[in-house]
Parts: C-alpha cells; sequence; structure tokens
C-alpha cells in the first residue's frame, strides 16, 4: 500500500470505558483532497488526534506514507511528513508573525535543534518565510506579535504554520470555523493553492467548503465511518441523509 | 557590515562597556591614585549576577521555564573554578593561563547541567519547578556533607594570583580582576544575546509560547529544554567563575536556595521579557543588597516590597516600562509626560519616606534599639520610643498612597491619550 499517504486500519479509541472511535477503516491516497464531515461528537477531532499521534490508539494501526506509526511521538510522525492545524488556534502568541512562520520551516529546513546558526543569516530560509507569508496575505502584519491578529489572520497563520515545512500530507481541522464569508472564499482558496499535489485531510462544517475542495468525502457518525466516496454520491446517499443531515433533507 | 549600521543596532551593547570601564572613576580616589575597593567589589557583583541573571533568563524568559535551582549550576561552576585554581597553583601548570580560568566554571556549570538537566527537564511547568527546587536542596545538602568538594562550612579558599597570563597581568589588584570581569561577562552576555538569534533560542520561545504546537511543527519540546538548560548551565557556570575571581573563596551558599532566589528577583524585576532586562534587575538587586544594606538592616524587606509591586503592577519588569513608552517616543513626545511623572513622584516619595520611616522605626524597635543604636531618620535623630514619629510616619505613608492613587488616575487619562494616539498614527504599540 505504497500509495497510499494515510491508512486506518480497525482504528479505535476509548476514553474510560467510552469508545469514542469504533473500528475505522480508512484510505486515503496520495494527492487525495478529503473531507471528514459529520455532526458534533462524531470523533473527527479525535480521529485526527490519533493520526498527527497526539494521543495512542487502543488498537488498530495507523500507517502514514507507509510507515507504522504505533508508538511514534508527534514530532516524529511530523518528520514522516504529516503536518496538522488545530480547531482551536494553536500559534505563537508572543513571537512575530514572521517567527511563527518560521519556526514551521525550521526542522524541515534541517536546523533541528542548532545552537550554531544565526537565523539573521540564513537568506534562503529568511526567503521563503517571506514568501509564505506573502501566499497567506499576512506580509504587512510580518513583524506583529501573532497574539494582536485578528481571528481571521491567526487562522491564516494557523494554516501557514502548518504547510510551511512542506509536509506532503496535511490535516486540517475546520480552517474556516469561525470565518465570515468572504473570508472563507480567501481561505477556500488558499487551501486549494497549498494543497496542490499533496494530501489534504480536512474536517469542515462549512459544506461548501467541503463540497468546492474534496475529491473524498468521509461521513463519520458516533465513532463509525458510514460513507465514504466522491461528494455528488455523499450528497445523494440516503444513509448520509437520514444521520447527518437530518430526515427532512431526503 | 556598515559601523555606522551596527553601533545604531547595538549601541546598548557600547553603553554596557562604557558605563562599566567609566563607572569606578566616579569613586576614584584622585588625592591617593587608587581605586575604591567598595566600588569595584560592587561593580564586580553586579556584572557577575547579572550574567548569571541573565542565563536564568535563558529559562524563565526565553523557554518558560521557572527554575528555584539555578544556583547549583552557579555554585558547580565556582567550586570548579576554585579547584582549577588551586590545582593550576599546586602544579605550576602554566599552558592555562588565568585568562581562560572562568571556562573552568563554564565547565562545570555544563556538567552540572547535564546532569541536573537530565532529571529536571522531563517535566516541564510546576513539575520542572518542583524538581529544580528538590535539586537545589540536594545539592545544597550535599555540599555540606562531601569534604574533600565542597569543604564543608568553611568552603574552598583559593588565590586568584597564578603567575600564568597571557597579557603578564598578576591580577592582584582588584582592577586587573575587574578588567578581567568585564571582558567576561561583556563576552558571555554577547553569546547569549546570539543565542536568542539561533534555531534553538527561537524553538525555545516557541515552547514557551505554546509547547504543544511546537511538537506538530517537528520539535521535541523536551529536547529543547535540555539543550537551553546545559547552556544555561554554562553560562551560569561562567558567573560562579566570575564569583571565586572576586572573592577567592566558595562556599555552599553560592548554591543555595538564596542565591536562586537572587537570580530570579533580578531577572524578574528587570523583566524576563527583553533580552536586557535581567541586567537592569542585577543592578538593581545587587544595588539594593551591597548599597542599601549599609544603611538599613531592612533592606531584604525592600527587595521583597520591590519584588511584589514589580509582579502586582509591572509584570514586565524595567525592561517592560521602559518598552511601554516606546511608542510615545516614536512620536517624539515623551516630553508630554514629564509633567504628569512629576506629579506622581512627589506622593511617591512623600509616601516612600512615610513608609521607609515606619519600617526603620519598627526594625530600630525590635533590633536596633537593643543593640544601643541611635536610630536617625533623613538625617534627623529620631526617639523611636515617642509616639510622635510614629504618628508623623503613619500619615505621612497614608497620606502619601491616596495622593498617589488620585495623580495615578490622571497620569493614567494622560497615557492612555497618548496612547491612543501612537494607535491612530499606525505606530505599533
Amino acid at each position: 500500500m505504497s500509495d497510499a499517504a494515510i491508512q486506518l486500519t480497525d482504528v479505535r479509541k476509548s476514553f474510560g470505558r467510552t469508545e469514542i472511535i469504533r473500528g475505522v477503516n480508512l484510505t486515503i491516497p496520495k494527492g487525495q483532497r478529503h473531507a471528514i464531515i459529520g455532526p458534533n461528537g462524531a470523533g473527527k477531532t479525535t480521529l485526527f488526534n490519533l493520526i498527527s499521534g497526539r494521543f495512542p490508539i487502543s488498537s488498530g494501526t495507523i500507517t502514514v506514507n507507509g510507515r507504522n506509526t504505533a508508538g511514534l511521538t508527534p514530532p516524529q510522525i511530523n518528520h514522516l511528513g504529516l503536518s496538522r492545524s488545530f480547531q482551536v488556534t494553536s500559534i505563537f502568541p508572543r513571537m512575530t508573525v514572521f517567527e511563527n512562520i518560521r519556526c514551521g520551516l525550521l526542522w524541515s529546513r534541517g536546523y533541528k535543534y542548532s545552537f550554531w546558526n544565526l537565523l539573521g543569516s540564513q537568506r534562503a530560509l529568511n526567503e521563503a518565510s517571506d514568501a509564505l507569508l506573502e501566499r497567506l496575505n499576512l506580509h504587512s502584519r510580518r513583524n506583529r506579535p501573532a497574539g494582536l491578529l485578528s481571528y481571521a489572520e491567526q487562522r491564516a497563520l494557523e494554516i501557514g504554520i502548518t504547510i510551511a515545512g512542506g509536509a506532503n500530507v496535511i490535516l486540517l481541522d475546520e480552517p474556516t470555523a469561525g470565518m465570515s464569508h468572504s473570508e472563507t472564499e480567501y481561505a477556500q482558496h488558499l487551501i486549494r493553492t497549498v494543497s496542490e499535489g499533496k494530501t489534504l485531510l480536512m474536517v469542515e462544517h462549512d459544506m461548501s467548503v467541503v463540497f468546492g475542495l474534496a475529491d473524498v468525502i468521509t461521513v463519520l457518525v458516533y465513532g463509525e465511518v458510514i460513507a465514504s466516496d466522491a461528494p455528488a454520491n455523499i450528497r445523494s446517499n440516503r444513509a448520509v441523509q437520514q444521520a447527518y443531515l437530518g430526515e427532512e433533507a431526503a | 557590515m556598515n559601523p555606522l549600521y551596527l553601533l545604531r543596532r547595538h549601541w546598548v551593547w557600547l553603553a554596557i562597556l562604557v558605563i562599566m570601564l567609566a563607572a569606578p572613576f566616579l569613586f576614584y580616589d584622585w588625592s591617593r591614585g587608587r581605586h575604591s575597593g567598595f566600588a569595584l567589589t560592587l561593580m564586580s557583583e553586579m556584572a557577575l549576577m547579572a550574567v548569571f541573571a541573565l542565563s536564568y533568563n535563558m529559562l524563565m524568559g526565553q523557554a518558560g521555564l521557572l527554575s528555584f535551582g539555578h544556583a547549583i549550576l552557579f555554585g558547580i561552576g565556582a567550586y570548579f573554578t576554585a579547584h582549577t585554581l588551586n590545582w593550576v597553583k599546586a602544579n605550576d601548570i602554566m599552558w592555562l593561563p588565568a585568562e581562560l580560568i572562568p571556562l573552568a566554571g563554564g565547565v562545570g556549570g555544563l556538567c552540572c547541567g547535564i546532569v541536573a538537566g537530565y532529571v529536571a527537564t522531563q517535566q516541564r511547568s510546576t513539575a520542572f519547578a518542583m524538581i529544580t527546587l528538590g535539586l537545589g536542596e540536594l545539592f545544597a545538602a550535599a555540599a555540606l556533607m562531601f569534604m574533600t568538594f565542597f569543604g564543608g562550612e568553611g568552603g574552598i579558599t583559593t588565590n586568584r594570583v597564578i603567575h600564568s597570563s597571557i597579557f603578564g597581568v598578576a591580577y592582584s589588584s582588584a582592577w586587573q580582576v575587574y578588567c578581567l570581569l568585564i571582558a567576561w561577562s561583556m563576552f558571555a552576555a554577547i553569546l547569549m544575546y546570539l543565542l536568542t538569534q539561533t534555531p534553538l533560542g527561537r524553538i525555545a520561545n516557541a515552547t514557551r509560547d505554546n509547547y504543544e504546537r511546537t511538537q506538530f511543527v517537528g520539535y521535541n519540546p523536551r529536547v529543547v529544554r535540555y539543550w537551553q538548560f546545559i547552556l544555561a548551565g554554562f553560562f551560569a557556570g561562567i558567573a560562579g567563575a566570575l564569583y571565586t575571581l572576586v572573592y577567592e573563596i566558595v562556599t555552599f551558599d553560592t548554591l543555595a536556595a538564596v542565591k536562586s532566589a537572587n537570580a530570579l528577583l533580578a531577572a524578574f524585576i528587570g523583566g524576563g521579557g527583553g533580552f536586557f532586562g535581567p541586567i537592569l534587575g542585577a543592578v538593581v538587586v545587587v544595588g539594593l543588597q551591597s548599597g542599601v544594606s549599609l544603611f538599613t538592616s531592612a533592606w531584604l524587606l525592600y527587595l521583597g516590597v520591590l519584588f511584589i509591586v514589580m509582579v502586582m503592577y509591572a509584570p514586565g519588569g524595567l525592561i517592560g516600562i521602559i518598552g511601554l513608552h516606546a511608542p510615545i517616543a516614536r512620536m517624539g513626545r515623551l516630553g508630554e509626560l514629564m509633567v504628569p511623572y512629576l506629579r506622581a513622584l512627589v506622593p511617591t516619595v512623600v509616601g516612600g519616606a512615610g513608609f521607609v520611616a515606619v519600617v526603620e522605626l519598627a526594625t530600630h524597635r525590635t533590633i536596633g534599639a537593643a543593640q544601643g543604636k541611635k536610630l536617625s531618620l533623613f538625617a534627623m535623630p529620631v526617639d523611636s520610643s515617642s509616639l510622635w514619629p510614629w504618628a508623623i510616619a503613619v500619615v505621612l505613608a497614608v497620606a502619601g498612597a491616596l495622593w498617589l492613587r488620585a495623580e495615578g488616575r490622571q497620569f493614567r487619562l494622560r497615557w492612555n491619550a497618548l496612547i491612543e494616539d501612537a494607535k491612530a498614527r499606525g505606530i505599533g504599540v
């Protein structure tokens, strides 16, 4: 299965006695834009936390780019080429916007924990950070502490930190949550361009974004996959309509 | 690079160097052609405490790690240096010049950082603080148990005059040692500054801001903490080495809790947010310790009050207060704060005088009188057993406080107006 970016085999996760993820099987081929939808509490974010290594799984296997992630820490999974964003904005608030992005770039550029390189003179690194800021439309905010940005700007920065390292598997957790209509449109455009040629897995509530971006949509209800198909088929799937969109939508 | 550009960007360093070189001459005894020993020791203590506080801030300000045991790194560095000096002297080692001796302290601190840091950095935040507290106690207890290395209660005495010098200097005079101290403290401070500009330094900031997110950009926060701890150990060790060079005796209180607390006080009062904050803090703390303690035995109380006031009203420290003025200064309207500041200064002096009088009266009654000392306040002889001085002191303190509160309101109005103006003009606040 070397062409799968992410593969989940009978993945289960329990918190105490409650089973949140109940045997999920999912294969996401390389280069696919894949959306996970489902009602609140379906376990979408938990699934993200399992894939990115934030929580260990209770049973089953998860592979990222062909490697089993059992026992790996979040940074180790990141080094396999997977990067994620957070539903609740998670940035470095006291550092400048530029430094936020640069932190996202450091590891992939091989700097590791070095304390002998002066960042000011790493031209390629700084140019790459600035170029990404330009793409994110945040260049005018370059030297501001990230904590002082507006909400939508922080969301854009969140995506920026996630993609900065050039990971080929990107997990976005509700990237447009809380955005206005025009901000959502811009975010959708941004996500489309940054995920070009990469594998994208996202959780999203805004259906226009989901149907506008995704090649395949997976519907998760109470920790189980009830459908995984092309958007057109999902729209006409009766089980989905009943479980997710409600009876009257059918 | 253009030297003028360098000067404009790094003028603070030059200013520090000039102050360090020039300040002792304010106390110079021109009639006898001698430096004041007190001033030199005071300045030396400030310099080495500044290095110590800066290294402390590598953990507190830069990595968000509150340590209660930083002095173990300082103390081990100091002991290493003392033993190195004794070893060099005993064996007439010529290849190790006196100028490089502080490196021994650095290595000692580094080794201590590798061992202690391995344990402490397993955890972060509160657990980290607790582990460092435990380590501090452990080392202090060990210092009294292992006689050969720590010398027990008497400590280790040494002699800095080792007659091996690159420049042929004996380091027998306080001025010569002070010059060596300037060189090493500047060197250590600049290195620590440069460290903040490296990938490790920035990722340390990232773990401070959001340790979980750091993991998802590929970094293991534990490794970041460990490296930062080890490097902080190196610089704390150098500070310890400078201590040994100045005092020529190392006792167990160099690694005890009080020393750790001093680093915390200096870093916090100066401000951990800006790089130069701890230097400012070290100057203030040492100034209070060495200067104010000449006049009163209640100096520790004043230090405590200063600390509490800073924590309550200026959590960014002195450097934070200075930083708040930046937007107003950039508008070129700092002058408009002159009058409000002067107006706030008057009640501060009144209230402060009242408070000091109360404290001094109290200490005189509890300690001073028993020792048969005469109390004089603000150059006036005062009888602490009569009621009047107490009444006046309390009235001054209370009136000053109330007056300051009223002035503070006025001040805040003026301040807010200026900041609003700065915002309106798009000057970053």
